[in-house]
């Protein structure tokens, strides 16, 4: 019964592309206000790349990261994600890509009535079968790689701008991601946290062998890319990753 | 979602909902509030009209009859019409009758022996030989009323009758003026005021007659019929009820008590007010429970988002939701149930009204603060739909 399988069930090889764009476009409005933000975008990500998105604000980027991340419909052009196309996909089947790829936003977007070992199961919560013990062990497991296991009962109130992202990163983790999105994780924190949770994000990620595509502003943590891209007015170019000094 | 109640239990999730609830006291106390507050006000109303309903026949439920003759211009026990005694003589024909007491039931003036000041009390007329009440409420204080001018007081009347029971306990000789004449108590029982009598006191047909001199020669307001145990009531009404002709009507006993309730029910505003009442307290309540799960849902609607972007289903966030508002009945109601109870029995206290906290009354209750939190939860699940995952970024 191979042709009925779910599409969230199908194997996707590591080492292989993850998210694959062909003439991508994207545009809002309608009819004299329609503005177009994406325009023919090609792109192609492998499992275990870390890559980093660049850009004047309001050139596309985020629209580009909520098309890979099946959070809006794809208008025009191809787009395959975690092997699946995006084009034509039904809400379903757009939700449970999204059970496959962890997601960290620039405002942390944590849930205030739980804790931080709580909020870390929500996203161990997403994975089937297993049981609540599991994942609660998974949660803390996740809470410890961030190094916040003495914090775990703590609400996100209690807890610093830094230690907060790292929860988000342990919560993005926890539901077992092939893909991490990440929109200007270190916007609201200084440049040593920022450099801190931006190291341990890429070592997670590595370690999970998870493509992670992160927007970002911030000039001091272009060196933790596989490969850089920069984009402005809606199209997107490669630009050569400068290894900085010390690393 | 398995049924196993073991593997349910391994296969859970955070608790969302409650966390949510609890972890926003003052949330959850302002919901709690106005849960239970709807909650005592339903109970109230609906107490009081059941109380009614229940108080207008304390005396017809402890008739000791099977059958009842009343005239069909009697439309409630406080407007008795008489109709001929000798209706209730001819009923003694039939083979299944074994007996029958005819009773004089009226309103009269009572002087308070205290204050001097008079109200109007419900006087039963009976002949002390004959069987009136069930289990023997009278206990062997009938032959006292043989003596003219004697009557049996019902100590639950209102205190406004003055301190008859107590003076009488006291072995002081209690006298009153009844509708002009001088009446001695003899002794007391205990009934209970209904909205329509607000005091009850017992005495012979002779005794009723004398304050009542205008009454018509031979006629009675009830006939009570007693019949042989084999016989079927209803069975003997439809008999009786060929046989008499049309100036009586006859009435099985939970007939006659349902008469009398459905009088105050249907002739009066007082059922309708106090449903109202109930209903008055459902709205509130839906509105303040509204309030608070809506607000909720918008507080956190970039939280559900945030759990839409991670993978959750919608039905999930619905779920949470749904939740919430379940926990909010069940949590509700015990105050209310709590606060139910004691006013009962302040009611009971004060106004001497038989109000208790009936199963069905706190199932009816417990039904509708469900109804309430329920049908404000699917409202402000509505607000869920805001809820767009491709916004927070």
């Amino acid at each position: 019964m191979q042709t009925q399988r779910r599409f969230s069930e199908m194997d996707v090889p590591r080492q292989s592309t993850i998210i694959r764009a062909h003439q991508l476009c994207h545009s809002y409005g309608q009819g004299e206000l329609r503005r177009q933000v994406l325009q023919s975008i090609d792109l192609t990500i492998s499992a275990g790349e870390v890559v980093l998105l660049t850009g004047p604000s309001g050139c596309g980027k985020t629209t580009l990261l909520t098309l890979i991340g099946a959070l809006r419909t794809v208008q025009q052009g191809e787009l395959e994600v975690l092997g699946l196309p995006m084009q034509g996909a039904s809400r379903d089947q757009r939700r449970s890509v999204r059970q496959k790829i962890g997601m960290i936003f620039q405002g942390h977007n944590l849930l205030r009535c739980l804790t931080a070992e709580q909020n870390v199961q929500m996203g161990a919560d997403l994975l089937p079968k297993r049981s609540y013990a599991t994942r609660r062990a998974l949660a803390r497991q996740w809470l410890r790689a961030v190094g916040l296991e003495p914090e775990l009962g703590k609400l996100p109130h209690d807890l610093s701008g830094g230690q907060k992202q790292r929860v988000a990163i342990a919560r993005a983790l926890a539901a077992e991601p092939r893909l991490l999105l990440a929109d200007e994780p270190t916007a609201a924190l200084d440049s040593r946290t920022g450099r801190e949770v931006v190291d341990l994000l890429k070592s997670l990620a590595r370690d999970q062998g998870c493509g992670v595509l992160m927007v970002t502003h911030d000039p001091r943590i272009l060196d933790v890319a596989d490969r850089l891209l920069e984009m402005e007015d809606g199209q997107l170019q490669e630009r050569k990753v400068l290894p900085q000094a010390g690393r | 979602m398995s049924l196993w109640p073991a593997q349910w239990w391994r296969a859970r999730r955070i608790p969302l909902a409650w966390l949510l609830l609890s972890r926003q006291p003052a949330r959850l106390a302002i919901a709690l509030a106005g849960i239970s507050f709807a909650g005592i006000l339903m109970f109230m109303q609906l107490g009081f009209r059941d109380g009614l309903f229940d108080a207008s026949v304390t005396i017809h439920r402890l008739f000791d009859a099977d059958l009842v003759l009343m005239s069909p211009r009697s439309m409630s026990s406080i407007s008795m019409a008489g109709f001929p005694e000798r209706r209730l003589i001819q009923t003694l024909a039939d083979p299944a009758v074994e007996d029958v007491t005819p009773v004089h039931w009226n309103f009269v003036l009572w002087r308070n022996p205290e204050t001097r000041q008079t109200r109007s009390i419900l006087a039963l007329g009976f002949e002390p030989s004959d069987k009136l009440f069930i289990n023997s409420m009278l206990g062997t204080q009938a032959p006292e009323l043989r003596q003219r001018g004697r009557v049996l007081f019902d100590e639950r009347s209102r205190a406004e009758f003055g301190p008859v029971a107590q003076w009488f306990r006291g072995g002081k000789l209690v006298e009153s003026e009844v509708a002009g004449q001088r009446l001695r108590v003899a002794g007391l029982v205990q009934l209970g005021p209904s909205f329509g009598a607000d005091g009850n006191m017992i005495t012979s047909r002779e005794t009723f007659v004398s304050l009542l001199p205008t009454s018509p020669h031979g006629s009675i307001e009830l006939g009570l019929i007693r019949l042989r145990p084999e016989a079927d009531p209803l069975q003997v009404a439809a008999r009786l009820k060929k046989q008499l002709p049309q100036d009586v009507s006859i009435f099985t006993k939970q007939q006659f008590i349902e008469f009398e309730k459905n009088y105050w029910r249907s002739s009066t505003a007082i059922g309708f007010i106090f449903t109202l009442g109930a209903a008055m307290g459902f709205v509130v309540g839906c509105v303040i429970v509204y309030q608070i799960l809506y607000g909720d849902v918008s507080d956190h609607l970039p939280e559900y988002a945030t759990l839409m972007a991670m993978g959750y289903k919608l039905t999930d966030l619905l779920g949470v939701v749904a939740r919430e508002g379940l926990m909010l009945a069940l949590i509700g109601y015990l105050p209310a149930y709590a606060a139910g109870e004691g006013l009962y029995a302040l009611i009971r206290n004060s106004t001497k009204l038989p109000v208790g906290m009936e199963p069905q009354r706190a199932l009816l209750v417990f039904s509708m603060i469900l109804v309430m939190c329920m049908g404000s939860a699917l409202l402000a699940m509505r607000k869920l739909a805001d809820a767009d995952p491709a916004e927070i970024f």
